[in-house]
């Protein structure tokens, strides 16, 4: 297929094709990565400026290193020493960034539809790092990559998203890939994290964690947000976590084969025990890794690749 | 002044249960059966045929930003955009900034109506000092200095007895008291309807139920102290529901229905478009129909704009970081007329009459019909005319319209305000 998207906002807009094509290309990236002489060529004299205006550690690294083992050239902005301090738009700030002649943006920002609204301003691609609650599609790509990985077809899987629902990107995003694999999505938590409008996009919403967990071949864990609750949606979380903090009992109710998934970061002893996050099941680092490739991938095609480059005759 | 003799339109004045195509005769500033022959010779003639006269439309619920926030709207500039709309009589809201919550503000606004206004403007009063929600305003004040209304529109007293004892206050003074309904621990952070598009927008939702709250805590105040109570921009089913059954009981409540509330729905919102950010919030549309129902049985009294404007580099921002409110004046007849004559299959005379003699009367303004002997406060306009709206170059001094490029169907001609044209053909005058 060719690739006709310049800008990579969200995971519902792309087709399940584009999705496995990101993934194919990640594939053959990720081989890369093990190499003494990591860097492709794909990206030689291209500028990409890391626009985060939140804090970011795993997603920004992930992306400066996405970008550099392409040999771009790669700008990271600091918010706190930047004009945004000084009470510059954010349309100011991206036209200036584009006027230096970035190459291609990646925004991280706490408002929801900011990568939207800069697609429609700048004539670069902008990449979606994770606005607000509403999409991390690179999160959302890497995790179901690893996903395909472990499982292969996740078609029919039983997939279980479990925590902060109501304010995760991640879960957002992740359910629009999944969904467009055909599996069998379900979100649990706390009914104030967990509304059930969620069942609008297709997944199941459940507050049992005993019957979603059971025969569940992948749990994804999310971080509770506490620094985004200014109000009481669960009393504490000692009470969350003896509610739905994942343990080795929990964990016990499992398919034998699931997989242990975490975005980060971790609230070791809140949402999982450490002896999970760090278990034969857990897959969290491998996340972290296979989101260099799933950037790369999606770097490559914003900024104009093609799949045949990189895939030959299969693309 | 010269004499008007409007010939040949079709008149609808449904304080008068009139409904025919005749003439409509002004002299001298008022409206009258018919003109002296002198002046008959002398009366400057519009042809009214294809067109409709009815008296000049009532908005009681506008932002016109002075004092303080000049840069967004002047009483001079949204008095305008008011004439464009057909609108000969508005009320202003004081949030400005400083507020007005004193009668020195007041004389400030009224001074600037005298001097500015084009059509007849009347400002209202905050119900609390500040708009702080913690202790009375001079309601007396404000009434001897001539307030129709007093409210803390863009917020709502959260306190129940506060409110209580404002509402029990200002019935001494018979002025109605206006809320925004709100309850603010319900909604921080909110900026758009809680529902599914909220979730898949992962935008702070605001719950409907945060409205109904407070509806519900205004019919029991209301229906204990007996005080009028009208209730701003209802947005919510359960309110119009709650709204219902206080009215069938004789609770001496009144409401209002937005013209965006009635025509459009959180749905649109998929872009992030700032335009479409208010307070309440864009609602669904099972929200959107039962508020039509509620205009159609009487639930919901009158139609208003809450005409609210914000500069371009205000509303182009992240959605979250955008001010709340739109422009309405200029369109608000042909989203009405549209949506609900077109759409909903209301009579032309019922529209009319929520912008016109039941808005009048919630303020309890002596406008709203052409009866003889009243100001001649007239709108002209054609039902069936399809023109495009340009925002950039209407006479708000802002231009934020989710309505900004579209067709819209019928267009006002005239506006007249005693006996005076103001606007005609596009032009103020």
């Amino acid at each position: 297929m060719r690739w006709n998207r310049r800008h990579l906002i969200t995971l519902e807009e792309l087709s399940l094709q584009e999705i496995e094509t990101i993934h194919r290309i990640a594939t053959v990236f990720k081989k890369s990565l093990g190499k003494h002489e990591k860097k492709l060529p794909y990206l030689v004299g291209r500028t990409i400026v890391n626009l985060f205006l939140e804090p970011s550690t795993r997603t920004r690294m992930a992306f400066e290193m996405a970008a550099k083992r392409l040999s771009a050239d790669v700008v990271s902005f600091d918010a706190a020493s930047s004009s945004t301090t000084k009470g510059e738009t954010l349309r100011d700030t991206a036209e200036n960034i584009q006027a230096l002649n970035a190459d291609a943006i990646v925004i991280r920002h706490a408002a929801a539809g900011s990568p939207l609204y800069l697609s429609k301003l700048l004539g670069i691609p902008v990449v979606n790092a994770g606005d607000g609650a509403h999409e991390h599609p690179t999160q959302g790509l890497l995790d179901t990559f690893t996903m395909r990985e472990h499982l292969g077809t996740l078609k029919g899987r039983k997939v279980v998203i479990l925590g902060d629902i109501l304010f995760s990107r991640v879960a957002r995003s992740n359910v629009h890939a999944l969904l467009k694999f055909g599996a069998n999505v379900t979100l649990v938590g706390p009914s104030t994290l967990v509304p059930r409008t969620f069942e609008h996009m297709g997944a199941k919403v459940s507050h049992d964690l005993r019957s979603a967990l059971a025969d569940a071949e992948v749990v994804m864990l999310l971080r509770i947000q506490h620094e985004r609750q200014n109000s009481s949606l669960f009393p504490s979380l000692g009470e969350y976590t003896s509610m739905f903090g994942l343990n080795k009992t929990r964990a016990s109710w499992l398919n034998p084969n699931a997989i242990i998934m975490h975005p980060g970061p971790i609230n070791r002893g809140v949402e999982i025990d450490s002896e999970l996050a760090d278990g034969d099941r857990s897959v969290i680092l491998e996340q972290v890794t296979n989101g260099i490739a799933v950037r790369m991938a999606v770097l490559f095609l914003c900024s104009g690749g093609q799949p045949a480059q990189v895939l030959g005759d299969e693309a | 002044m010269p004499s008007l003799w409007i010939a040949n339109a079709r008149v609808i004045d449904p304080a008068n249960r009139r409904d025919d195509v005749s003439d409509v005769f002004v002299h001298e500033g008022k409206l009258v059966s018919s003109l002296p022959a002198t002046a008959r010779k002398r009366a400057r003639k519009i042809d009214g045929t294809g067109l409709v006269a009815c008296p000049g439309l009532v908005d009681i619920h506008v932002h016109f930003r002075e004092p303080g926030q000049t840069h967004k709207e002047t009483i001079s500039t949204g008095s305008r955009a008011a004439a464009a709309g057909g609108f000969t009589t508005v009320v202003c809201m004081p949030n400005t900034s400083p507020v007005a919550d004193n009668a020195g503000t007041i004389q400030f606004i009224n001074d600037a109506i005298r001097r500015d206004a084009v059509i007849k403007v009347h400002p209202t009063g905050c119900i609390t000092v500040g708009m702080k929600g913690q202790a009375l305003a001079p309601i007396g004040s404000l009434k001897r200095a001539g307030v129709v209304a007093i409210t803390d529109d863009g917020d709502c007293v959260q306190a129940n007895e506060l409110m209580r004892r404002a509402v029990e206050y200002a019935k001494m003074f018979d002025l109605p008291v206006m809320d925004h309904c709100q309850d603010h621990s319900m909604t921080q952070g909110a900026v758009m309807n809680e529902g599914e598009m909220s979730m898949r927008l992962g935008l702070r939702g605001w719950p409907n139920a945060a409205e109904d709250i407070i509806v519900a805590r205004n019919v029991i105040l209301s229906t204990y102290t007996g005080a009028h109570i009208h209730m701003q921009h209802i947005s919510s089913r359960n309110s119009v529901e709650i709204l219902r059954r206080a009215k069938s009981r004789g609770v001496n409540v009144t409401a209002e229905a937005t013209p965006h509330h009635i025509a459009l729905t959180d749905s649109l919102l998929g872009t992030y478009d700032t335009n479409l950010k208010m307070n309440p919030p864009l609602r669904t549309e099972e929200d959107r129909l039962e508020i039509i129902r509620g205009l159609k049985d009487g639930t919901l009294d009158c139609l208003a704009t809450d005409h609210a404007p914000h500069t371009d580099y205000e509303k182009d921002k992240e959605f979250d970081f955008a001010p709340n409110g739109i422009l309405g004046l200029e369109t608000a007849l042909p989203v009405t007329l549209q949506t609900l004559v077109g759409k909903h299959k209301f009579k032309l005379p019922y529209v009319i009459d929520l912008w016109t003699r039941k808005a009048a009367q919630i303020v309890k303004l002596p406008v709203g019909s052409l009866s003889e002997g009243a100001a001649a406060d007239i709108c002209l306009f054609d039902p069936d005319e399809v023109w495009r709206y340009d925002a950039k170059n209407g006479f708000s001094k802002s231009s934020n319209s989710p309505w900004h490029g579209q067709d819209l169907r019928g267009r006002v001609k005239y506006t007249i305000v005693d006996g005076r044209i103001v606007f005609e053909n596009g032009r103020i005058v």
